[in-house]
């Protein structure tokens, strides 16, 4: 892969869960379990999956706002793992956050100024006499004008929002992004809008974008290659049109099955997933799809499958696409 | 692109919510509201006696405790409308006087409390781990007394007097602060707003003062209210059990403390000044309560 950004190997998130006050075992859970994938430098990288499949958290570990357990995680061949957190907070200005929306993502007492400003004023960026210059330039790379300036975060719309929240995560001109479902929470006009600016802003600035939803539609309208996850882990990397026209892993094809398609006549009914996800805390033996899993063998049940490149650029881990 | 340029003329789907200016706001609520209304009143009009007692009292020196034996024991009179204690001092005058210490010892307590308890819950509620132990075991160490217990010893310990009565109400006070923060804090170290502060590399201490205690604002401010009221009535304990305010110099307990000899004859020399510290603190209270549903109405019921 030339030139990647991320590179990630076997990374675990566990969460240790307080035991009863009986027992002495601690119980944990591994929210993201073994995931390898690398992201290269200008793509959009979609994460998809259920919700509580992890897609978030691992969002999260790739800026260390988490700690990774185990594994290793390499941004621009910068071991993340091994950083001191002085070190980490300068690495910070090259990678950013934008979260989903629901009026959390904005401190609920700064003005839009103060909001933008801050990573400036952190990194001292601008001088203070031309704060306001420079925050009004990034805002009106996100559609924004000066009469947002003064403004507080529950005087604006959710679209005003999301783009005062992007524009803060541009201010210290990263190299990479992550979306963390950032339109989900918004109306069907309003979040094209704000993909339509994502992609601009994109290739304007060469950006790479890892792109988490649950949206198909939308991670398939933006993104270069994605990644399928289930359960904690990635069950299916590969480009975004071909793992849309062909999937390969059950999982990916049942997925893609439940989008509803304005093609089909209302008397063909979506297929849905039968049953309902495992939890985490006890993740099925074996494949962990294999509860649910419409094709299953008897080996799906007792080995887990490992994710496995079948062509170039393609990893699918399912016992059937392999043999 | 026609559908890119059809998108862009429905702006108006995305309209921003109205605004609500805090201030405004709490004035519309306080106003619909008649008890809110009535304890706003008391407490404005218990701010303007604390503040012109000596205009308002009529006997101004017998008020500040000095004795006059020639009047000892009047019952209520036109000259003396609550009669005169047993040094023959104008008992009016006298509460009114005492709602000066009244009125400054618990905002002194309360501020000093806040300032003490608020950034360790603080740090506590954000930093988690071995700091947080150790911050929540030190306060859990002086909430496992009675408060006014713990008051009373520290009281005790220091000497007579109402600036050392008010110490030790901080010294006691505090830990309540503490943990209201670190709840708070807690909560809020887990929204996405600190979660982007710390993704742009802000550092701790900055996000504490700049994210963390900010937003904690509105439920110390109804604790605060509340708590206004609370130190006015353990002052008046500690004035009682002759631990507070000395005499001659006037205070609401001590007031009741020294009346209750002659509660059957002379009521009103306990009920008054007890009636007094009744309508404040209830009066802070009902505000406390009007505050917390104006802040949020879904945080605590």
């Amino acid at each position: 892969m030339p030139n990647p950004i991320i590179v990630a190997k076997d990374i675990v998130k566990e969460f240790q869960l307080p035991g009863g006050w009986l027992s002495r075992k601690k119980h944990s859970i591994r929210a993201v379990d073994q995931v390898s994938f690398d992201v290269s430098r200008g793509e959009v990288f979609g994460l998809v999956g259920e919700s509580g499949c992890g897609k978030s958290t691992l969002g999260l570990m790739l800026l260390r706002l988490l700690d990774i357990t185990s594994g290793s995680l390499f941004f621009n061949s910068i071991d993340l793992t091994r950083l001191t957190s002085a070190e980490l907070r300068q690495l910070r200005r090259q990678m950013q956050i934008v979260f989903q929306n629901p009026n959390s993502s904005l401190s609920p007492r700064l003005k839009v100024l103060d909001i933008v400003a801050e990573p400036l004023r952190t990194h001292h960026i601008a001088p203070e006499k031309q704060m306001r210059e420079q925050v009004l330039l990034l805002l009106d790379q996100v559609g924004l004008g000066k009469q947002h300036l003064d403004r507080f975060p529950h005087e604006m719309s959710g679209g005003q929002y999301q783009r005062v929240a992007i524009a803060r995560a541009l201010a210290l001109n990263p190299s990479l992004i992550v979306l963390d479902e950032p339109t989900s929470a918004l109306d069907v006009s309003v979040q094209a809008q704000i993909i339509n600016l994502l992609v601009d802003l994109q290739q304007k600035l060469n950006l790479t974008f890892i792109f988490i939803s649950h949206d198909l539609n939308v991670v398939q309208h933006i993104s270069d290659r994605i990644g399928v996850m289930y359960l904690g882990k990635l069950v299916e990397i590969g480009k975004s049109e071909e793992v849309f026209m062909q999937p390969l892993h059950p999982y990916t094809k049942a997925l893609l099955a439940s989008i509803p398609q304005p093609k089909i006549g209302k008397d063909k009914e979506l297929k849905t997933l039968k049953g309902q996800i495992p939890s985490v805390a006890n993740p099925p033996s074996g494949c962990r799809f294999h509860t649910r899993c419409p094709s299953v063998i008897s080996k799906c049940k007792l080995s887990e499958p490992e994710l496995i490149a079948v062509s170039i650029d393609r990893f699918v881990a399912c016992h059937l696409v392999v043999e | 692109m026609a559908i890119k340029e059809s998108i862009s003329n429905i702006q108006s789907l995305d309209t921003p919510p109205q605004s609500r200016r805090t201030l405004v706001h709490i004035a519309q609520v306080i106003l619909r509201d008649p008890l809110a209304l009535l304890s706003t009143i008391i407490i404005i009009v218990f701010f303007f006696v604390a503040v012109f007692a000596y205009q308002l009292a009529p006997f101004p020196e017998q008020g500040a405790g000095k004795s006059n034996p020639a009047t000892a024991m009047l019952d209520p009179s036109p000259e003396h409308p609550i009669g005169t204690d047993r040094l023959g001092r104008d008992m009016l005058s006298r509460i009114i006087i005492a709602s000066r210490p009244a009125l400054v010892v618990p905002i002194v307590v309360v501020f000093l409390a806040v300032i003490i308890g608020a950034p360790l819950g603080a740090i506590a509620g954000y930093k988690g781990g071995w700091l947080d132990e150790v911050i929540m075991r030190i306060t859990d160490l002086f909430l496992a007394f009675p408060f006014l217990l713990l008051a009373m010893s520290i009281a005790t310990a220091l000497g007579r007097g109402l600036d050392k009565a008010a110490i030790a109400l901080i010294v006691s006070w505090w830990p309540w602060y503490t943990r209201l923060t670190r709840s708070i804090a807690a909560s809020l170290s887990q929204r996405y707003f600190v979660m982007a502060a710390r993704s742009i590399g802000v550092r701790d201490s900055v996000i504490i003062l700049r994210h963390i205690l900010p937003n904690c604002i509105s439920p110390i401010l109804v604790q605060a209210t509340i708590d206004l009221g609370l130190v006015i009535l353990a002052m008046g304990g500690l004035a009682f059990l002759g631990l507070g305010t000395q005499p001659p110099a006037p205070d609401w307990g001590l007031m009741v403390s020294d009346g209750r000899t002659f509660i059957f004859k002379q009521w009103w020399l306990s009920t008054y000044p007890g009636l007094a510290i009744f309508i404040v603190v209830l009066a802070f209270n009902l505000l406390g309560d009007t505050l917390r549903d104006v802040f949020d109405p879904r945080q605590y019921r």
